[in-house]
């Protein structure tokens, strides 16, 4: 069964597009990716999904729909929207009582057991922790929530590299397994390579790639190319290039190993270096523009 | 699904089965409740500090008391009962307002402040309805205030009675015509009743600061309390007269007439059972129309919450 499925999601705020038509589907099981520039849409999509705004089009969210039926809906989904949305004024003991009170998959021994791990003092309120220990705290209230879907909007935002390492690894060490599903918005695109298992680039509201990641893994390639061979690369139709230290590196889509192996240094390129390239082969796209 | 070790029982109380998780019981709306008290904690503080500065100056007062009080004997019977039961009247006023002051303070910032602090995202990934969040926001000012000043005022009163039958022991004289003249038990009746109607009459005020606080995107007092003003200066201006501000005197003072029956005495103080009217209270159209006004509020403000992100 398909965790999302959505067809022809359109959103605009005032003459803004923020959906222009986006059709979706997620496995479930699947940790996917969401990229895309500021103002691409990623989090208005994610809102949809989340039943926090109306929408045009249809959408089913673990089969139901998201915006009439917030509340149901959250019992099997769970989100972090950014880093600071838990409420300053309340101590980490009464917020374990409310979300064990409201929601009837938590379960607190294992929110204990997960701030066990941390520095985080039961009596401390929201506001004296720091901001990678409100993630923490987040983390661990979301990883006790028996959820089918997690939806993460640029979690470790503003977080040092420790608590962002961290954070991944708990995700996937702790709480994937397989049966859930994961979405997840970044910038750092980096970080989250070997945790995905579908990618998704968005701009403008469009989605503009969309592949799994033995897909990204088996399809794109990189060449730093030797100088003499430049013209000859060029002719195999690169998707991208690129100079760095003064040699031309080139991305390819569908290109044989062999053939380009002969022009000069072959390596698998980044999500970055894909989602630069894609978005800007992104005809008349100028970065920022957008929202 | 994940691993049955789970130290929570499990119940079936859960009505919608998609899954067999372990699920066990939840209870949003008392949760919720208590959520409201433990974030805005002036609820229970802005009353008790209240009733310690009215048992301060009580306190202060007793220094003349004996003297006063045989002065007061000397009255005719209606006029002493009047006299003794002032103070425990004003305190008891003096906390009505407050709270008054309070829930609607509470109200103005009810939806607005979650919306400030962005916690909204955080409350709406949590399977609470809008319905729930929004019934018990208006539990606050419209049953919890009440419960607390009631049993604020009661503890005020009875701690002045006790102050008063020391002092008064203390000088030799009897405490006895102060308990006679300001029954406790038969006042604390008095004082629910009044709380009950007082939290109907005013259920429009505090409906409509709700909805502001959901709506607003800052300054929820001034959206809250200008639109009144301005329909109240406008009339005065073209027609030179005043009803309506004589009607928006009415919703705030309007249930003391029609809850009460004065004219039983012939001072103003209600210190007699026979002087509750329910009967006309309830027959009274204000109160239904204040409460009608009062549900569309709230179901206009369940309806907006769906579309509020932070600001």
């Amino acid at each position: 069964m398909a965790c999302i499925e959505a067809r022809c999601l359109r959103k605009t705020f005032g003459t803004t597009i923020a959906l222009d038509g986006v059709d979706l589907r997620v496995e479930e099981g699947r940790i996917l990716g969401l990229i895309g520039p500021n103002g691409a849409g990623k989090t208005t999509a994610l809102n949809a999904i989340l039943g926090l705004i109306p929408f045009q089009g249809e959408m089913k969210v673990l089969g139901r729909d998201p915006w009439g039926a917030r509340d149901q809906l959250m019992r099997d989904v769970s989100f972090i929207a950014d880093v600071a949305v838990l409420p300053r004024w309340i101590r980490v003991s009464r917020l374990l009582d409310y979300v064990g009170g409201v929601h009837p998959r938590f379960d607190r021994a294992k929110a204990e057991g997960f701030l066990a791990k941390t520095t985080i003092k039961r009596a401390s309120k929201v506001r004296e922790l720091s901001k990678g220990m409100v993630a923490q705290l987040h983390l661990a209230l979301v990883m006790a929530i028996d959820a089918k879907l997690l939806v993460l909007d640029e979690p470790t935002l503003g977080l040092d590299i420790l608590y962002r390492k961290q954070f991944y690894d708990s995700l996937l060490n702790d709480y994937f397994d397989g049966t859930r599903t994961i979405i997840v918005t970044t910038h750092q695109v980096e970080e989250v390579q070997d945790v995905l298992t579908d990618l998704m680039f968005i701009d403008r509201g469009r989605i503009v790639l969309e592949c799994s990641m033995e897909e990204f893994e088996s399809r794109y390639l990189e060449v730093m190319v030797n100088p003499e061979h430049v013209v000859a690369a060029r002719a195999l139709k690169p998707i991208h290039e690129r100079t760095v230290f003064g040699r031309s590196v080139l991305l390819f889509d569908h290109a044989d190993h062999e053939q380009l192996a002969a022009l000069g240094d072959v390596r698998r390129p980044s999500i970055a270096d894909l989602f630069v390239a894609v978005m800007s082969n992104q005809a008349g796209h100028t970065h920022g523009e957008a929202k | 699904m994940n691993n049955p070790s789970n130290s929570v029982p499990e119940s079936p109380v859960d009505s919608h089965a998609i899954a067999p998780a372990s699920t066990s019981p939840t209870r949003p709306f008392y949760w919720s409740v208590r959520r409201e008290l433990w974030e805005n904690r002036s609820i229970c503080v802005a009353p008790l500090i209240v009733a310690v500065v009215v048992l301060f100056g009580f306190l202060v007062s007793t220094i003349g008391l004996p003297e006063r009080r045989r002065a007061v004997l000397l009255l005719d019977p209606a006029k002493a009962r009047a006299a003794i039961q002032m103070p425990y009247n004003v305190a008891a006023m003096m906390l009505i307002f407050t709270a008054f002051i309070v829930g609607v303070f509470y109200c103005l910032d009810a939806l607005h402040g979650e919306r400030r602090d962005r916690s909204i995202l955080f409350w709406k990934s949590l399977p609470v309805s809008d319905l729930t969040t929004l019934l018990s926001k208006a539990t606050i000012p419209l049953a919890v205030l009440p419960l607390i000043t009631f049993a604020i005022i009661v503890v005020t009163q009875f701690v002045m009675l006790l102050w008063t039958s020391a002092f008064l022991i203390l000088h030799g004289m009897s405490p006895a015509s102060t308990w006679i003249n300001f029954p406790l038990f038969q006042q604390s009746l008095i004082l629910l009743y009044g709380l009950v109607a007082i939290a109907l009459w005013h259920a429009p005020i505090y409906g409509w600061a709700l909805l502001v606080s959901g709506w607003a995107r800052r300054a929820t007092f001034l959206w809250a309390v200008v639109p009144f003003l301005a329909i109240g200066f406008f009339e005065k201006i073209t027609f030179g007269t005043s009803h309506f501000a004589l009607m928006l005197k009415h919703r705030l003072l309007g249930f003391a007439p029609n809850a009460f029956a004065f004219e039983l005495h012939r001072n103003v103080a209600i210190d007699s059972l026979l002087q509750l009217t329910p009967g006309r209270y309830l027959s009274t159209p204000g109160v239904w129309l204040g409460l009608v006004f009062a549900a569309i509020c709230i179901v206009a403000g369940i309806r907006l919450r769906r579309y509020r992100g932070p600001l």
